[in-house]
This record gives C-alpha cells, sequence and structure tokens, in this order.
C-alpha cells in the first residue's frame, strides 16, 4: 500500500504586521483561511476536517485555542486536530492535514498556523514564564559562531542574508517588513544584538497566520488554478542537548532532507530543485541549512550566499517571500514557507516568482535546532521526469 | 474478517502509577512507560517507525515543555516525531494516519499530564474563548454545574441516577491497579453530601492526577508478529462542536453520535465501552449519545472517576478497551476521549478482535 496523490489547491495568509489591533485572534485566522477557500474556489462547507498549528499557548495566554477557534475556523461538525511542534510545527501542521488525504481519511482539509505575538511576550513565556530569558537570538548565536569558525565564512554573509531577503520581502504583499532600501551599510551599524547578530539580522515578533487546503488527485486535476502537488514530507526529531549531537550541523536535519530527497527521487538537490524556502529567523541561517540538508557541501554554504546564488534570480533561490527575517508569526511562519514552496510550482508568486519553478523545497525547524519539518511539492507529480 | 496492509491495531502499552502528586517532571514519567509500551509489544526503540505525543505546555506551567519530552524516547539517531497539544488517544490518531502513509508498520502513541501543578478552577478558565468567557472566570466546576443541571431539568437523569453511577465506577475501580479513586460507597451517603456547586458534589468531580500511559501501534500483518490478539481499530473518528456552551444542547452530545458513526458503531454490538466522562453525569449523556445499551458494560476500569492525568485520560480509555480484546478475549469494545468544556470534542474508536 501507499498514499494517494495530495494536492495543494488553496492558499491564503494575513498581511502580517507587528500588531494587528485591528482583528481579535479568532478574525487573524479567519482572514488567511478565507482566502485560502476563495483561492481554491472553496466554501467551508467543502472542507471535511481542520489542523491548526500554532506555537506555544503561553504566547497568547489561551490555552487550547483550537476549542474556541472551532466556530472562526467553520470546524462544527467536523474534526479538528490541534499541532504543536515547536518553531517547526507550521510545517507540520501542513504535513498532517497532507496526510490526512493522502491517508484517504479525508477528501478535502484545511490546514491552518498562527500566531498573534502582540497578545503577549514571546520573550517571557520563552522563559518558561518564570522570569527573563536568553531568547531564541542568545540560544542560536553560539551555533552561528561555531558555524563560522568551523566554516571561515567571512562576516558580511550574515548581513547579505538580512538583506536578500528584506528585497524579497519587500516585493511580498502580505510581508511585515519592507525595507526595500536596506543595505549592508545599515545592517552592519544596526545594533548588535547577541554577537554575531545584529538587530538587521534577525526575525521581527508578527502577528499573522497562514492557511492551506488540501485535496485528493481528482481534487487537484479538477481544480480552477493549478494545483501544487505534495512529493514528500519528513519530520524529524532529536534531543535538545546531548553530548553526541552537533547542533550546528544536526543529523536530524540531513536526515530529514535526504528522506524528502528519496522520496521524490533527487540526487542532486542543488541542480533539481528550483527554489527553496528555509526557516531562517537568523541570517546565517541561510548558510547552515543550505548545509545541514546537504545542498552545498560541508563549508560551502555561505559561499552560494556570497556569490549571489540565493538571490531571486540566482541560480538557487532562497526564501523568495521574504522568509522568516521578513514575517515572523511563529506558529505560522512554518506553514508559510510550506504556502510559499507551493506559490513558487503554481507560478503564484507574484512579484516574487522564480520563473519556471517546478520543484521547491520547504523546511520548518524548532526548539533548539532540533526538530524539523520538510516537504517538497511541484508542479506536477513527476517534476524530474 | 480477513486483516489487510491498511489494518492497524493496539499491540502494546503501558500505564503509569496514577498519583495525586509526583515530584517527577513530565519526562521523568513518561521514560519508563514509553520504554515499557515498547517493551510490552516485544520491540526496542529502534524499531518504531513513527512517535507522537499529546501534552499541554499549560498543565505542565512551561512553554514547549514537551521538548524535554523527546528525551523519553532515546531520540538517537533522530526519529521520525510529532506532538499535539492534545489527549495522548489524539496522539494515536495522528499515528493511525501516519502508518496508513504505508512507509512504516509500527508507531508509539503516548499522553502526558503533570495536573498536580495548577488549580484546575483557575487553569481551565483560559481554555474558555478569551474574549467572552475568560474573564467570567468561567472555571469548569461551574459550567459543568450548569450542563448537569440542563441534564436534570430535562427529566433524562435525576441526582440518585448519577449517585449509582459513581458508586459503580468507583466499586469497579476496586480491581483497576491504576485508580487512584475505589471502593465501596452507599448511594444514599453520598447524596448526602454537600454541593460545591449545585448539583454537583464533590464525589461528582473527577480526581487530580499525575499520569501518562503509552501504546504502541502496529501495521498489517506485523500487528500479528507482535500480539497474540491484536486489538484491531476498525473505526476512529472524531468531531467537534461550537465552543460556547449556550450556543449547545449540552444534555446530548451531537459530536459524539457523530464520531461514533464515522467509527462505524451502527455495524454491530460492543460488549464495552470506556467513556471519558470526567464529570460524573457526563456519562449518561455520552452512553445516550452512543445509543448504548444494557448489554454494553461501561468503564470497567471505573472510568475518569478513578483516575484523571488529563492529557492521558483518553488514551488510557483506549488502552483499556484494547485489554478487554488483548487479554480477556472480548470481540468488539469502543473507547470515547472528551476535550474543553462541557464535552465540546469527542473521539470515538471502535476496537476489534478477531473470531
Amino acid at each position: 500500500m501507499s498514499h494517494q496523490p495530495v494536492a495543494v489547491v488553496g492558499i491564503g495568509q494575513t498581511h502580517h504586521k507587528k500588531r494587528r489591533g485591528d482583528v481579535s485572534i479568532a478574525g487573524l485566522v479567519r482572514e488567511a483561511a478565507s482566502r485560502a477557500l476563495e483561492d481554491a474556489n472553496m466554501d467551508w462547507g467543502d472542507i471535511d476536517a481542520v489542523v491548526l498549528g500554532k506555537a506555544p499557548d503561553l504566547f497568547e495566554g489561551v490555552m487550547k485555542p483550537e476549542m474556541f477557534l472551532a466556530d472562526a475556523l467553520g470546524a462544527n461538525g467536523k474534526p479538528m486536530f490541534r499541532v504543536h511542534t515547536a518553531g517547526s510545527v507550521g510545517g507540520s501542521t501542513g504535513i498532517v492535514g497532507s496526510h490526512l488525504v493522502g491517508a484517504g481519511r479525508h477528501k478535502r482539509v484545511l490546514s491552518v498556523a498562527f500566531e498573534k505575538q502582540s497578545e503577549g511576550n514571546a520573550q517571557f513565556a520563552l522563559g518558561g514564564g518564570k522570569g527573563g530569558s536568553i531568547g531564541a537570538g542568545g540560544a542560536f548565536a553560539p551555533f552561528i559562531r561555531a558555524y563560522i569558525r568551523r566554516s571561515g565564512a567571512p562576516e558580511d554573509v550574515g548581513w547579505k542574508v538580512a538583506v536578500k531577503d528584506r528585497q524579497n520581502g519587500a516585493k511580498n504583499p502580505y510581508a511585515h517588513l519592507k525595507l526595500a532600501d536596506i543595505t549592508i551599510d545599515k545592517v552592519r551599524e544596526s545594533p548588535m544584538m547577541w554577537d554575531p547578530l545584529h538587530f538587521l539580522e534577525s526575525c521581527p515578533s508578527s502577528d499573522g497566520a497562514c492557511a492551506v487546503v488540501f485535496t485528493d488527485e481528482d481534487g487537484g486535476k479538477a481544480a480552477s488554478k493549478p494545483p501544487a502537488w505534495v512529493l514528500a514530507t519528513a519530520m524529524k526529531s532529536e534531543p535538545s542537548t546531548f553530548a553526541g549531537r552537533d547542533p550546528v550541523s544536526p543529523l536530524g536535519a540531513h536526515m530529514c532532507s535526504a528522506e524528502i530527497y528519496k522520496q521524490v527521487g533527487i540526487t542532486n538537490p542543488r541542480e533539481q530543485i528550483d527554489c527553496a524556502e528555509l526557516y531562517v529567523p537568523f541570517s546565517w541561517y541561510e548558510p547552515m541549512w543550505l548545509e545541514a540538508h546537504d545542498i552545498a557541501a560541508p563549508g560551502d554554504g555561505w559561499r552560494m550566499t556570497a556569490d549571489g546564488d540565493t538571490e531571486l534570480t540566482g541560480s538557487f533561490p532562497v526564501n523568495m517571500s521574504g522568509g522568516v527575517l521578513s514575517s515572523n508569526p511563529i506558529g505560522a511562519s512554518g506553514l508559510l514557507r510550506f504556502a510559499e514552496a507551493a506559490l513558487q510550482v503554481r507560478g503564484q508568486a507574484g512579484d516574487h516568482q522564480v520563473p519556471d519553478a517546478k520543484l521547491a523545497l520547504a523546511q520548518a525547524y524548532g526548539a533548539n535546532a532540533q526538530f524539523f519539518a520538510m516537504w517538497a511539492v511541484g508542479s506536477s507529480l513527476d517534476p524530474l521526469g | 474478517m480477513p486483516r489487510s496492509e491498511s489494518d492497524i491495531a493496539i499491540v502494546g502499552y503501558a500505564i503509569s502509577p496514577m498519583l495525586r502528586r509526583t515530584d517527577q517532571t513530565e519526562t521523568m514519567m513518561m521514560l519508563p512507560v514509553v520504554a515499557g509500551a515498547i517493551k510490552s509489544a516485544g520491540l526496542t526503540k529502534d524499531d518504531i517507525g513513527f512517535t507522537v505525543s499529546g501534552s499541554c505546555d499549560y498543565l505542565s506551567g512551561q512553554a514547549f515543555s514537551f521538548v524535554s519530552n523527546v528525551d523519553a524516547y532515546g531520540a538517537w539517531p533522530p526519529i521520525n516525531e510529532s506532538h499535539v497539544e492534545m489527549d495522548g488517544s489524539f496522539a494515536l490518531y495522528e499515528a493511525f494516519v501516519r502508518l496508513l502513509q504505508g512507509d512504516i508498520d509500527t508507531a508509539v502513541a503516548a499522553g502526558v499530564g503533570k495536573n498536580s501543578n495548577s488549580d484546575p478552577s483557575t487553569l481551565y478558565t483560559i481554555e474558555m474563548d478569551p474574549y467572552y468567557l475568560t474573564p467570567l472566570g468561567a472555571d469548569p466546576w461551574s459550567l459543568h454545574a450548569l450542563q448537569y443541571r440542563a441534564l436534570l431539568d430535562s427529566g433524562k437523569a435525576t441526582e440518585r441516577d448519577v449517585a449509582e453511577l459513581v458508586a459503580r465506577n468507583r466499586a469497579s475501580a476496586k480491581e483497576n491497579i491504576h485508580a487512584q479513586v475505589s471502593g465501596d460507597y452507599d448511594v444514599d451517603e453520598l447524596l448526602a453530601a454537600d454541593y460545591i456547586r449545585t448539583p454537583l458534589r464533590r464525589h461528582d468531580l473527577p480526581p487530580i492526577t499525575d499520569g501518562c500511559a503509552a501504546v504502541v501501534l502496529a501495521r498489517g500483518q506485523k500487528a500479528y508478529e507482535l500480539c497474540e490478539r491484536p486489538a484491531w481499530i476498525t473505526g476512529i473518528d472524531h468531531r467537534i462542536e461550537p465552543h460556547l456552551p449556550t450556543l449547545r444542547d449540552l444534555t446530548t452530545s451531537v459530536s459524539t453520535t457523530r464520531a461514533a458513526k464515522g467509527a462505524g458503531l451502527a455495524a454491530g454490538p460492543v460488549e464495552v465501552a470506556e467513556l471519558h466522562a470526567p464529570f460524573s453525569y457526563q456519562e449518561l449523556i455520552l452512553a445516550e449519545s452512543l445509543g448504548l445499551g444494557a448489554d454494553t458494560q461501561i468503564n470497567p476500569s471505573g472510568g475518569a472517576l478513578a483516575a484523571n492525568p488529563v492529557m492521558a485520560t483518553g488514551l488510557i480509555r483506549m488502552i483499556e478497551a484494547a485489554k478487554q480484546i488483548i487479554e480477556n478475549g472480548k470481540r468488539r469494545t469502543l473507547a470515547h476521549t472528551t476535550s474543553g468544556p462541557c464535552l465540546q470534542q469527542n473521539l470515538v474508536a471502535i476496537l476489534e478482535g478477531d473470531e
């Protein structure tokens, strides 16, 4: 036995902002879900099941918010499922939704992920609500320093990622940050947050949501707009702290992408994949993930960035949407990566479209760089054929 | 009925001690239980294709609490893993769907709750709609007293009916080594107890429990290799209803009826039903919504009134229903989980043993 083909036929997201004071949490998720249904040419009644993902409930101060969001997401009388896998949760939310269709459980599934960071204080919540915390930047900076020392990368690589992703974000109507006039100098001169990360090399705190509609092969073929086909999914986890793990280039990251490449038949990811959305909340994670997902050889990820290969017009565009550096509604950030990959192979990415993208990769990671969720989507079921 | 490679069964399980309070962390509670479940199926951790757990940050009192629980799986080399902010029975559902992808044939699903960290009367107010209900301090005692009152007013049940089921559950729990509350109780004495929120009495509430549980699932022929008499999950479905209790008829459970239909309950009688009814009277609402008759034994384990490790209580219903097949030779049993205020969300699974 094997699972059935799954198609992405609807994608919606909110305008991401520092504070969406104009909508409630319910209004926020409904905005994204409504856009996804409109894109899919469907109505609420067409959806068989809803999957909701978000990062810790402590971020908004609402325990198991899917219970009260059932109404806003039209889930009454239907199955409603709640996923939480740390920063990778948006990706897991997409994967679980696609599996419900792939397993033949449902014909049409709506996956929604959100975070309304302005409702609370993520930094406080990250510390377990028990006081101060070093925050995500403080947690990842040591891994980044280790990467720089190991690879010998020049210091401007991080600045280049920061500039490139914000320039891409300026092309994305939904992005939180639109810093079209950002420059290397501005990044370098912005305050140092967690050495070597400057303020402009860090992700924003955003309110936002993302929604994706999945359907089966018949539904995908009958869709009014081109579908994106889910070619492979994978999730890997490893312990937070363990003397045998390499948090700079985690084994789980290598295994996760290896599983994707095997399922799709990718033997040379750098050449065969047209573009990628990688979870890069801090600039240096672009070269680090290029290496940890074996797109670049060890020590070569930064060269791809330095040479401009990862720019929108480069040979391997990364984070065409502007990435997490341009919008970071934490729980939704993973699904936004997955959705952008799907938009690209559907040819619907507007000003940040990679011409003729047929095969796109998306990734999200979480916690202490230990949870990984990935998928590959294609413009057809056999984009390499 | 011959089983196919897309049929999935419970083939192993373990349940922790059920305690009013433990000094252990969730991770410490889970470690022997996950290992025990895997061992009960004759496997080692490296044999497991997918692992998923259910837990709740607000119960453990910390954001990302499930992250350290990965240590309970021995996740090295890295494993296929997921987590739901739901009862462990929903983790089982994700594992069930994951197995249907066809590339793996075993999975572990766990649920863990360290309920002693918090006071339910304050904690569960923030499980409610944050705009309309949390500010009212809508706590579970008050909400469930309203539901109980609605049931009494409907004429479907009396306080004596409810006291009788409390006495029955506690008596049944005497045989359950995992029970926290058990014993012989006189119905008249129960009825003489004070109300804590009219018409709720203290014995109508679930105990506060620290505990966890884990199951091993196997697909197709693999299930027969691991278990002499697998408990096949022939149907599983879950449904949710409007959140605001005022938008629902609280004396019935439409979502339970729908989930039971989706799970295929109507295909035949069930000998045993393990119902997740944390508030005593809810067992009556559930039994009616499922259409269970006198030929179905309800909660021989004592149910959630015997032990209620929230986030694992539903998975324990699944284990108890599976044990009836695996150990007691029953043919067809039912397991149920509820979540949210006044039975907002419900899951129903039908388990079957071979002829």
